[in-house]
């Protein structure tokens, strides 16, 4: 069989034209459908931050809840219940709001504030520069560095600003390992400060970040939590929460899935109207093929093969420009929300393969058809 | 005998419209034969050789090739038939333009599974056997009509085939190339384990035929024995 798919190759090989068209055609697909999930899965990755950064196993929120961004202010009572359901290991408050940033030269610059339980500075993330106990020196605040530090005019240890008319200065820097969706810099302070400094609602605390004493001990905290009018989802959880929250209550999610669609449909169109008229200009010399003795599975096996390279070539080319872009993008732009996962890889491939078996199955169909008769017919 | 071919008919369409191709056709061809099937445009010659051939399924009749009666084979018997006993030399060649002559050679050897090395060893062999060695690189349309019709026989034989089948084989040359391509032929590739059919209505090879029959309407109208 070695011999007849060296055969399919060459003939595959010789047709430049079409053989570059189905090429460029597949290539140009998966780079569309790859930047499509790649955007999607980045900005769902990115809107995740704060579940990835802070790090908590349950979080336990009101039931309206979608995403960590819209949290909605518990009572306080809620953490003392929390801390005495059996199974919990520790329960700490953590507070998740904006603040409005004025600048020493008067610009004002919207931020994220996370305020961190006062004794556990649970979900505290690495710090560059700075000491963690710096956090508890007055007006004390930590600035993430990423893409968006900038904004607060990249300030380091010991700039001061106002925050909500309260005075804050920098006593740390630190690193995180997914930046914010929302192109706001990152400030991290205590519990206590943030909750006396920036809420203006009677109720405060965002969320409560529970330990289970063990994983078995989780659905039991789930229905304690749900007993109190409360919900407790574990980190996977509540990323998928928030996942389907822009996949499906906002447009986001339809456009993307449309766009990747087309993609596939341009690469479809594409591949399979010249793959069928690579099988049409040979169809002739497949029904010699057929005449001098080649067997129908060999030829559907030559089909085949042929539709696979140029899918998997197409793929390769496709994956490495998509990648190529993201790169770049992210070089020049740090905060790019783009990310290439198994996910959209396996995605692409699997709709490769499905492009690439509907233009071998139209190829098929024709040869299967050749009636051999039709060499001696000049 | 190597083909025995025993009341062969074949119609195409249906009542009332049915056209007969072949009727009642019976002829026998035997070793180190070069039978000539001739005739008018229509007369059934190219149908009769797809019979033959393994590829046009008769409506009644048999034809027994090597003692095996080839219609009663499946598909896939049918196409190991046609790899391993026939060679078939098509009126337009049917060459693969984008494969090297040499390449071009070597379909049937790979058909075979020969792995592919081995399929162009042979094939260079077999080119030098049509005196095209040293055209073994080049593509097909870049030689002369003469030229592809013997990288066409170099094909049809290189499996060494025990019934060679050409079909109008200088249809596309100039008179004084068909005749040295029929001769190169008769002298080069007819032996005593094998049988060449031709099909032609071109009088200025009948030479060449060992004996000729003629068609006209389905039928063999006319036995030639021993023309050379």
């Amino acid at each position: 069989m070695s011999g007849v798919l060296a055969l399919a190759l060459k003939l595959l090989l010789g047709d430049r034209g079409k053989f570059y068209t189905l090429v460029i055609g597949i290539t140009f697909a998966v780079f569309l459908m790859m930047l499509m999930t790649s955007m999607f899965f980045g900005i769902i990755q990115h809107s995740a931050a704060n579940i990835i950064n802070i790090g908590a196993d349950v979080w336990v929120m009101d039931p309206n809840v979608q995403t960590p961004q819209n949290s909605i202010p518990m009572p306080d009572y809620v953490l003392d219940v929390v801390r005495s359901v059996p199974g919990v290991d520790y329960a700490v408050p953590l507070y998740l709001g904006a603040g409005l940033v004025r600048l020493e030269n008067g610009d004002y610059q919207a931020a994220t504030v996370v305020g961190l339980d006062d004794a556990s500075l649970f979900g505290m993330p690495p710090l560059l520069e700075g000491r963690i106990p710096d956090i508890y020196r007055n007006s004390a605040f930590f600035v993430v560095r990423d893409a968006n530090t900038a904004k607060l005019g990249s300030p380091g240890l010991g700039t001061t600003f106002e925050i909500n008319d309260h005075r804050a200065v920098i006593a740390g820097i630190a690193s995180v390992p997914v930046g914010s969706l929302f192109g706001l810099p990152t400030l991290y302070t205590t519990y206590g400060r943030a909750t006396q400094d920036l809420p203006s609602t009677r109720y405060v605390m965002s969320f409560i970040l529970v330990h289970p004493k063990s994983p078995a001990a989780v659905a039991g905290i789930q229905r304690a939590v749900r007993a109190l009018g409360y919900r407790a989802l574990t980190a996977a959880e509540f990323t998928t929460r928030n996942d389907r929250f822009y996949e499906f209550q906002t447009a986001m999610g339809m456009n993307i899935l449309i766009m990747t669609l087309i993609s596939f449909v341009v690469g479809l169109s594409i591949a399979g109207e010249t793959f069928y008229m690579f099988v049409l200009d040979n169809l002739e010399r497949f029904g010699a093929l057929k005449a001098i003795g080649a067997r129908s599975s060999e030829l559907v096996a030559m089909i085949f093969y042929q539709s696979l390279v140029v899918s998997f070539l197409g793929f390769g080319f496709g994956v490495l420009l998509a990648s190529g872009l993201i790169a770049f993008g992210k070089l020049k732009i740090p905060n790019y929300a783009a990310v290439i996962t198994y996910q959209n890889l396996l995605m692409a491939l699997v709709m490769v393969l499905i492009i690439s078996a509907v233009s071998a199955y139209v190829g098929i169909r024709r040869i299967l058809r050749i009636d051999p008769f039709v060499v001696f017919r000049s | 005998m190597i083909l025995t071919v025993d009341r062969v008919t074949k119609w195409f369409g249906e009542e009332p419209a049915r056209t007969y191709a072949l009727r009642e056709v019976s002829l026998e061809v035997d070793h180190e034969e070069m039978l000539y099937i001739v005739g008018p445009s229509g007369s059934g010659k190219t149908t009769l050789l797809s019979v033959i051939s393994g590829i046009l399924r008769p409506n009644a009749g048999t034809v027994t090739v090597e003692g095996r009666e080839i219609w009663n084979l499946s598909a896939d018997e049918l196409a190991d038939f046609r790899l391993r006993t026939l060679g078939f030399v098509f009126q337009d060649y049917h060459l693969f333009p984008r494969l090297t002559t040499l390449e071009n050679v070597a379909v049937p050897l790979v058909l075979r599974h020969v792995r592919w090395r081995e399929s162009l060893r042979k094939a260079r062999e077999v080119l030098e056997v049509v005196g095209l060695a040293d055209k073994g690189e080049l593509p097909p349309p870049r030689l002369s009509g003469g030229e592809q019709q013997r990288i066409a026989i170099a094909r049809a034989i290189v499996a060494e085939p025990d019934l060679l089948v050409l079909d109008e084989p200088t249809a596309s040359l100039d008179g004084d190339t068909g005749k040295r391509i029929v001769g190169f032929v008769k002298s080069r590739i007819l032996n005593e384990h094998r049988a060449i059919i031709v099909v032609t209505h071109d009088d200025r090879i009948y030479p060449y035929a060992t004996r000729i029959i003629h068609m006209e309407d389905g039928r063999i109208v006319d036995r030639a024995e021993s023309v050379a």
